[in-house]
């Protein structure tokens, strides 16, 4: 048998893994926005909640209007990061302690989204022309299945975007400001005392995350043909775990800024391709049902987070037995 | 150098924990003085450093360093003046990042950080031949994370890197308090090479009597929230131990003087 039927009849259908593959790239722009905050701040931001979904909104609406799909991104990436400038102006100015910034801009992004939306919670978006439009057309004029194109269309963008984000990331954070950003997240009073204006990295670093999530929402909005104000729902989660199982999987020393960004996308797309099982074939069978998704993406980080722990405990108490050989003719009798 | 004219600080103002920690301080440093600060747990010698580099902003009073007011500077905009390093030995280097980025960050103390590559291949020589001069062995340590290192370790490299662009004044709080005694000795040691060979005007805070006396021209002695007494020159050469407690007693009228803190 061949081994992608087999795949296909007994796991996942290759269409839905692709799809896995390519959404996870694309979600992993959001966890890299996540990783951004949470690791290189230390700042746990839960705006992101509510400007993925911001973002989609932006850009579905200006599309509808007749606007070009690219320049729609650009625009949803600039509301994202007006998003992280809220939240930095709640936490720096106002003093309002990080995780209640992050929840003040994302709840008042649902009600902003719906009434950049019109009034409605949801747009479709697939009789008009978005990113993927002229790259389907030139697909499918290559004689790409029809019913394949989305999926590969959309791995391309992921790939080109996440790939330009990560080298744009990775200068940035290596330059003089962006060391600064990163000296703020790891010793703000050491910063300070060395001449940084710490509340502003903060506010900096809000802005870039949250004009991550923005484009992540368009482009994830665009891609799956539809925005929807509920799109960033749990995203605080998702982008967690991802940023989890990248480091279980591929993080075992100190890797450089960029490998540990591709990390976070290969933690994105294993997430998706779970997540898929959990309604392919594979799933179906173990009775799984779509709304099980939230309680598996809460054991798959439960067990990324354990898997470190466990590695580390064993390691120590082998080390405990090779040494314990040295003293078995040494000292007092355990029953004496 | 440094003026202080009327400094006062007073904390949960309203309040019944409200604490008067600076009453009223006058106090001018000189170009290339070296000022040990001595006084018991609360006299406001931390405050004091704090009110100085902008931790905290006074109540009352006007700050000026060199030629420049800066009472109502911010602390990072005062930093381009200030060398400081702190009582805990983690407050000073960042912990996640390595020695050579540490340093690098503190080369830019006093200068603009702009979108150009964070450290250059020419400083990471130099910072390691820095790191030599420690004798601490580091200088092959220089793409090691900070936080793997030990307390004493972490505080030379901390007083490298205030000192790495030669501030109008170092702020030394206790720097040598949190580590055993041969690094605490050997850190001061450092301390003293890297103040008098660069002649670094400095405040440093001691509990330890002989550390105030032996190091220095000028010792202060502080009390709730009061400079209670100034010496400096010859006449603190040859002060004893025994005559600082003496000194504090009389000052303090007798309250403190058991003060076995101030023993050191
Ligand atoms: N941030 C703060 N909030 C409230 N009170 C404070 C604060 N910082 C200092 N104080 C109070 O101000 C007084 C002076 O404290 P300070 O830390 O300056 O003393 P110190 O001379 O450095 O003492 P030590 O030798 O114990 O370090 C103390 O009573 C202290 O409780
Ligand atoms: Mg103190």
């Amino acid at each position: 048998m061949n081994i992608l039927t087999w795949f296909e009849s007994n796991i996942i259908t290759v269409l839905s893994l692709e799809g896995a593959i390519a959404q996870g790239i694309i979600w992993g722009i959001m966890a890299i926005g996540v990783y951004i905050t949470y690791r290189l701040l230390d700042f746990s931001d839960l705006s992101v909640d509510g400007t993925l979904g911001f973002g989609a909104a932006v850009s579905a609406i200006l599309i509808t209007q007749g606007m070009d799909p690219y320049l729609s991104l650009l625009i949803a990436t600039i509301a994202g990061g007006l998003a992280g400038l809220a939240t930095g102006i709640f936490n720096t100015v106002f003093k309002i302690p990080p995780i209640l910034s992050g929840i003040l801009t994302m709840i008042g992004l649902y009600s902003i989204s719906i009434r950049v939306m019109k009034g409605s919670s949801n747009i479709a978006l697939f009789q008009y022309k978005r990113i993927t439009t002229p790259l389907n057309d030139w697909l499918v004029s290559l004689g790409v299945a029809e019913n394949a194109v989305t999926n590969l269309s959309t791995l391309i963008i992921g790939v080109v975007f996440a790939g330009a984000l990560i080298g744009i990331l990775y200068f940035f954070f290596g330059t003089e400001f962006g060391t600064a950003i990163r000296a703020t997240g790891s010793n703000a009073n050491m910063s300070r005392a060395l001449g940084v204006n710490t509340d502003l990295m903060k506010v900096v670093a809000l802005v870039i995350s949250n004009a991550l999530f923005g484009l992540s929402g368009a482009l994830i909005g665009q891609t799956q043909g539809a925005a929807d104000v509920q799109l960033g729902q749990g995203a605080i989660v998702i982008g967690l775990a991802s940023i989890i199982i990248g480091e279980v999987i591929m993080c075992r020393k100190d890797h450089s800024f960029w490998y540990k960004l591709c990390a976070v996308i290969v933690g994105s797309i294993i997430y998706r391709i779970i997540y898929a099982l959990t309604i392919a074939p594979l799933g179906q069978s173990l009775n799984l049902r779509a709304y099980d998704t939230k309680l598996i993406t809460a054991l798959i980080i439960a067990i990324a987070l354990a898997i470190p722990v466990i590695r580390k405990s064993l390691a120590e108490r082998r080390l405990r037995k090779a040494n314990d050989k040295k003293f078995t003719n040494v000292g007092g009798n355990e029953n004496a | 150098m440094l003026n202080l004219y009327g400094i006062e600080k007073t904390f949960n103002v309203g309040t019944v924990n409200e604490k008067k920690a600076l009453n009223g301080i006058d106090f001018t440093i000189n170009d290339g003085d070296f000022v040990t600060v001595i006084g018991g747990n609360g006299a406001g010698k931390s405050t004091l450093l704090n009110i100085i580099s902008g931790v905290y902003m006074s109540d009352a009073g006007k700050i000026v360093i060199g030629d420049e007011d800066v009472t109502n500077k911010k602390e990072h905009q005062r930093a381009k003046l200030l060398g400081r390093v702190f009582q805990d030995p983690m407050m000073g280097t960042a912990a996640d990042m390595s020695i050579e980025d540490n340093m690098a960050m503190a080369y830019r103390r006093i200068k603009r950080r702009g979108l150009v590559w964070g450290i250059t291949a020419k400083e990471k020589v130099k910072y390691k031949e820095l790191v030599a001069t420690l004798g601490l062995g580091l200088e092959g340590r220089m793409t090691s994370k900070v936080g793997l290192l030990s307390g004493g370790q972490r505080q030379a490299i901390t007083l490298l890197m205030a000192t790495l662009e030669k501030p109008k004044l170092l702020l030394l709080d206790e720097h040598t308090a949190a580590l055993d005694p041969k690094t605490a000795a050997k850190v001061l040691d450092i301390t003293n090479d890297i103040v008098s060979e660069n002649k670094i005007t400095t405040l440093m805070i001691t509990h330890n009597m002989r550390d105030a006396i032996r190091l220095g021209n000028r010792l202060i002695m502080m009390h709730e929230g009061k400079i209670i007494y100034e010496v400096s020159g010859e006449e603190k050469q040859k002060l004893q131990v025994s005559d600082l407690m003496e000194l504090f007693a009389k000052a303090s009228n007798g309250e403190f003087a058991n003060d076995r803190l101030l023993l050191g």
